[in-house]
C-alpha cells in the first residue's frame, strides 16, 4: 500500500507541475517485480481556474484534464480509480480494444459504477497504439472536467517522427451544474440559442432575397416548427485547450523547421469545432488513433469523441494560432504554437454561424418524412423546377452514403461555402450547382448549410472521403446484414433516441461473434449526431474500397445517411450511443451486442 | 383572502418537499444513463402592474411543473388583486399533463375559481402545444361542480427582434354554454383578451417588459356587466417581469 500511496502523491505532484507548463506527462515508477504499469487515479472534486474565473470541477488525477497517459502498445497496465466524490462514478477509456468488463460504461458488460470511498482496478493490455481519451461515463462528469488524453507509442515507434509531440485537449467548460443545463435544455429547448432569427435578420434577408423568398423561406420553417439556427444546443461555454481559456493561451513551443505532432482530442461534452492554424497547413496523420494517409489540409471539422493526429511543420520564427471554432460561432478555442514562452499570434475574427437549409432536413433522401415539404425551398426561393432539377444532379443518395461532407456534395468540388456565396447569395441553387465554382471569389460573408465552415476558397477542409487508412482492412468479407440506426430527436421536447425507443425502453442491437454487418445511419433530425460505439473500430464507408479508415466515432450530418462497417470481434454487449452528451444524456443510446465466441464456434460444427 | 392563503399554502406545501429534495442535490434527477429525469420550474408568465382608467391592480398569470418527457403534473394561479381593493380574480388548477404527440400535451385536472364570487369547482381537460408557426396554444375545457361547461383558448407568440427583445402578442378567449347569471357570465363568447408585450430579457430567467392588455366582454356578458354598472371593456398599460426559477 505504501508503493500505491506514495504513487499517488508523485502523480499528483507531476500532474500539477506539468499543469504548471501545460503538458501533462505522467512518468510513474514500476514495480520491479510486476509485468504491469500501475497507476492510480483519484476522482475528486475540485475548482479550476479558466482566464482568471474559478469554477467547480470534477476532475480524475487532481487536474482538468487529467493526466495524459502515456502508454507502449503491448504492455499490460493497472488502473486503480478511487472514488473520493460523494455521488457514484466510472472511468471510461474512449476507444480501446479490451475486455467488456474494463470498458468503464456503468449498466454494461457487467462494470458497475464504482461508489464513494471504492477504488476499482482496471486492468488491460494494450492491443493498439495511437492517441485516444478517457473520460467519465456518469451523470454528466465527462461536463466538469473528467477527461484526458491517452497516448499509446507504438511496439516498433512511431512511423512518421516527429521533432516534438504535444496532445491538444480540446473541451467546452460551462459554469452551470450540467444537471441544471440539462433541466434548462428540457424546459426550452432553445434556452441557449443566442442566435435565434429575429426580426432585424428578416428584414436583412428581406433586402438580400427579396420578400418573397424570405417569407417563403420563414414559412417552411415556422410550418415544421423547426428552428434553422439551432446548431448547438448548449452555449454559455468557454472552450478551452489543455484546461486553458483563450486568455491563459495555452503554447506549444517549437524551433523553426521542426516537425510537431499535435495529438488533438475532442473531448467537448457538446461542441463540435472548426479547428485551423491560419499560415499552417495540418498534415492529417492518424484519425481516431488509427493512421491514415497523410492529406493535407487547411482545416477540419472535429466531431466529439474524434481524435485526430496532426503534423505541422512551422518554418518562420513567429507564433501560430492554433484556432478552434464551435460551428455555432459561440466562442472559440485558442492556443499558441511558438518559438518562445510568452508569444501571442494574431486572434482570426470568428467566420460566419452557419444557417441550416431544407437539404439538412433530410429532405435530400427517404430519412424522413417529407409530407408538406416543399422541393422548391431549397434553394432559398429558388424556382420549383431549379430547385428539383438541381437536386437530382446533387445525387444527394450517393452522398448519404458514401462521403459525410455537405462540401463534398457528389463530387469534390461541390464545396458548400462557395454555393452559399456564388449561388445562394444570388437566390437561386442552379447558380450554386456548377462543377467549377469560382476559386478566385471573395470570401463568403455568410454560410449555409451544416457543413459550411466558410472555408476560404483555395483552402481545403478535410471531408471524411479523405481520409484512406494506411493498411489495409483486415476483414475482406461483404457485410452479411445491414442494420438501420436511425437518429431520432424532438428538439422541442428536448427528446432524442435511437431507432425510436430512448435507452432504458430500448431493443438491443444484436449480431453474432465474427458478424460482419453494416451499419446505416439515418440521422431525421437536424443536428449532427457523432455516433460512438464501445469496444470496437468500424469502417468508414467513404468510399475508399479496401482501405476505409477505421473510426470509434462517425459523425452523421443533419438530415444525411452515413454507412459505416463492422467486424464484430469483441464478444459483450457494448454502449452504442450519440457522444453529444445531453443527448446521450436524454436517451439517445442502446446496446450493441456481439454474441460469445462459443455460439458462433458451435455454429461452424 | 384566507381561502386564497390556504390555496397557496396548500400549492406550496405540494411543491416545496419536491423542490427542496431536487434543488440541493439534483435539478434534473438522472441514474448513470438517462431515462425518467424528473424535472421542476416555477414560471411566472405575468407578474405585473396594470394602471387603467379604472384604477391599478396587480396580476399575475404563474404556474409550477415538475415531471418528465412524458408526464408532467402543473400547478397553475392567476389572477387580479386591484391596490386598496379586495381581490378581484383568483383561480388555480392543479391539471396532469401527458405527451400526446410531438408538439402537444393533453391535460386534466381541476380548476378553482376563489373570486368573482361565487366559488366555483370545475374539472379541466384541455391541451396545449405549439402549433405550426411556433404558436403556443392552450385549450381547455371546464365543467363546473354545478354542472356548467365553459371553455378557454390562449394563443402567444414570442416575437424576437433581437436576441434579447421579444415582443409578444397574446390573445384569450372565452366561452360558456349557458348563461351563469350570478357570476355575470353569458353564454356565447364571453370575452376577449388581446395583450402586447414587449420584454428584455436579461437572463431567460428574468425579463422586464411593458405592454398593453385590452380585455372586452362581449355579448351577454357585457350587457350583464352594464347591468351592474360596470365597464365591459378596459384598456390597461401594464409593466411586470416574467420570470422561472
Amino acid at each position: 500500500m505504501d508503493t500505491i500511496l506514495n504513487r499517488r502523491t508523485a502523480l499528483k505532484l507531476a500532474a500539477g507541475a506539468a499543469g504548471a507548463a501545460g503538458i501533462y506527462a505522467v512518468y510513474p515508477g514500476r514495480r520491479a517485480f510486476a509485468a504491469a504499469s500501475e497507476y492510480n487515479l483519484a476522482v475528486e472534486k475540485g475548482r479550476i481556474t479558466v482566464d482568471g474565473i474559478s469554477s467547480r470541477a470534477k476532475m480524475m488525477g487532481g487536474s482538468v484534464p487529467a493526466p495524459t497517459l502515456r502508454w507502449r502498445e503491448g504492455e499490460e497496465v493497472v488502473i486503480y480509480a478511487t472514488n473520493r466524490m460523494d455521488e457514484p462514478t466510472s472511468i471510461h477509456w474512449h476507444g480501446l480494444l479490451l475486455v467488456g468488463v474494463m470498458d468503464g460504461a456503468p449498466g454494461f458488460n457487467g462494470y458497475v459504477a464504482i461508489q464513494p470511498g471504492e477504488t476499482y482496478t482496471y486492468r488491460f493490455r494494450l492491443r493498439q497504439s495511437g492517441t485516444y481519451w478517457y473520460h467519465s461515463h456518469s451523470a454528466m462528469q465527462e461536463q466538469m472536467g473528467m477527461y484526458g488524453a491517452i497516448v499509446i507509442a507504438p511496439k516498433n515507434g512511431e512511423k512518421a517522427a516527429a521533432d516534438r509531440d504535444y496532445v491538444v485537449v480540446l473541451s467546452d467548460h460551462t459554469r452551470e451544474d450540467p444537471r441544471r443545463v440539462f433541466a434548462n435544455l428540457k424546459a426550452d429547448p432553445g434556452y441557449y440559442n443566442r442566435g435565434k432569427r429575429t426580426l432585424m435578420d428578416f428584414f436583412r434577408d428581406t433586402k438580400r432575397d427579396g420578400l418573397d423568398a424570405t417569407l417563403k423561406d420563414r414559412q417552411d420553417w415556422a410550418e415544421m416548427r423547426m428552428d434553422p439556427t439551432d446548431l448547438a444546443d448548449v452555449t454559455g461555454y468557454a472552450f478551452l485547450v489543455n484546461g486553458k481559456g483563450p486568455e491563459d493561451n495555452w503554447t506549444a513551443l517549437f524551433a523553426p523547421g521542426e516537425r510537431v505532432r499535435l495529438r488533438i482530442v475532442n473531448a467537448s461534452a457538446m461542441s463540435f469545432f472548426d479547428v485551423r492554424i491560419p499560415g499552417l497547413p495540418m498534415t492529417i496523420m492518424a484519425a481516431d488513433g488509427q493512421d491514415v494517409q497523410p492529406v493535407r489540409v487547411d482545416e477540419f471539422r472535429f466531431g466529439v469523441g474524434e481524435t485526430y493526429d496532426v503534423m505541422v511543420m512551422p518554418r518562420e520564427d513567429r507564433a501560430y494560432t492554433f484556432f478552434a471554432e464551435p460551428i455555432d460561432r459561440s466562442g472559440y478555442a485558442r492556443a499558441t504554437l511558438a518559438p518562445r514562452a510568452g508569444m501571442a499570434g494574431e486572434i482570426p475574427a470568428l467566420r460566419p454561424r452557419t444557417v441550416l437549409t431544407m437539404a439538412d432536413m433530410g429532405m435530400a433522401h427517404g430519412g424522413m418524412d417529407h409530407g408538406g415539404m416543399d422541393h422548391s425551398s431549397m434553394g432559398h426561393g429558388a424556382p420549383a423546377d431549379a430547385g428539383k432539377a438541381d437536386h437530382s444532379t446533387m445525387d444527394h443518395s450517393k452522398m448519404g452514403h458514401d462521403k459525410m461532407d455537405h462540401s463534398k456534395m457528389g463530387h469534390d468540388k461541390m464545396d458548400h461555402s462557395k454555393m452559399g456565396h456564388g449561388g445562394m447569395q444570388q437566390g437561386g441553387m442552379q447558380h450554386a450547382m456548377p462543377a467549377s465554382p469560382s476559386k478566385s471569389s471573395t470570401p463568403p460573408d455568410r454560410a449555409v448549410g451544416w457543413g459550411d465552415a466558410g472555408t476560404r476558397p483555395g483552402e481545403k477542409a478535410l471531408a471524411y472521403a479523405d481520409l484512406r487508412s494506411a493498411r489495409k482492412n483486415d476483414d475482406a468479407r461483404a457485410p452479411t446484414q445491414e442494420i438501420e440506426v436511425r437518429l431520432n430527436g424532438i428538439m422541442e421536447r428536448y427528446m432524442w433516441n435511437i431507432n425510436g425507443r430512448p435507452f432504458g425502453h430500448d431493443e438491443a442491437i444484436r449480431v453474432k461473434y465474427g458478424e460482419r454487418v453494416r451499419i446505416r445511419y439515418v440521422n431525421t433530425t437536424m443536428m449532427a449526431h457523432p455516433m460512438h460505439l464501445h469496444g470496437m473500430f468500424v469502417e468508414l464507408e467513404n468510399g475508399q474500397g479496401e482501405r476505409m479508415p477505421r473510426k470509434h466515432v462517425t459523425i452523421v450530418p443533419p438530415g444525411q445517411e452515413v454507412s459505416v462497417i463492422l467486424t464484430a470481434d469483441e464478444p459483450g454487449e457494448w454502449p452504442f450511443h450519440c457522444h453529444l452528451l445531453y443527448h446521450m444524456e436524454a436517451g439517445m443510446m442502446t446496446r450493441f451486442v456481439v454474441g460469445p465466441k462459443e455460439e458462433r464456434k458451435a455454429e461452424a460444427k | 383572502m384566507s381561502r386564497l392563503v390556504s390555496l397557496a399554502a396548500a400549492a406550496l406545501s405540494l411543491a416545496l418537499p419536491l423542490s427542496a429534495a431536487t434543488m440541493s442535490a439534483a435539478r434534473a434527477q438522472s441514474p448513470d444513463h438517462g431515462h425518467a429525469h424528473l424535472i421542476w420550474f416555477v414560471e411566472a408568465e405575468q407578474f405585473e402592474l396594470r394602471h387603467s382608467a379604472h384604477g391599478e391592480s396587480f396580476a399575475w398569470d404563474v404556474h409550477a411543473w415538475i415531471g418528465t418527457d412524458d408526464w408532467k403534473l402543473l400547478l397553475k394561479s392567476e389572477g387580479a388583486l386591484p391596490t386598496g381593493g379586495p381581490l378581484e380574480e383568483a383561480e388555480a388548477q392543479l391539471v396532469y399533463s401527458w405527451r400526446v404527440s410531438d408538439f402537444w400535451d393533453a391535460y386534466a385536472g381541476l380548476r378553482y375559481d376563489h373570486r368573482p364570487a361565487p366559488e366555483r369547482g370545475f374539472a379541466a381537460f384541455g391541451m396545449s402545444g405549439m402549433a405550426p408557426w411556433f404558436i403556443e396554444v392552450d385549450a381547455t375545457a371546464f365543467v363546473s361542480h354545478k354542472g356548467e361547461i365553459s371553455a378557454r383558448v390562449e394563443a402567444e407568440y414570442d416575437l424576437y427582434i433581437t436576441q434579447n427583445l421579444v415582443l409578444q402578442p397574446l390573445v384569450e378567449v372565452n366561452l360558456s354554454a349557458q348563461n351563469v347569471r350570478e357570476r355575470g357570465i353569458g353564454a356565447g363568447i364571453s370575452d376577449v383578451e388581446l395583450g402586447l408585450r414587449l420584454r428584455y430579457e436579461i437572463e431567460r430567467e428574468f425579463a422586464p417588459y411593458v405592454g398593453v392588455s385590452w380585455e372586452r366582454k362581449l355579448f351577454r356578458t357585457a350587457s350583464y356587466a352594464r347591468d351592474e354598472g360596470e365597464s365591459s371593456g378596459e384598456l390597461a398599460l401594464v409593466a411586470g417581469v416574467r420570470f422561472r426559477f
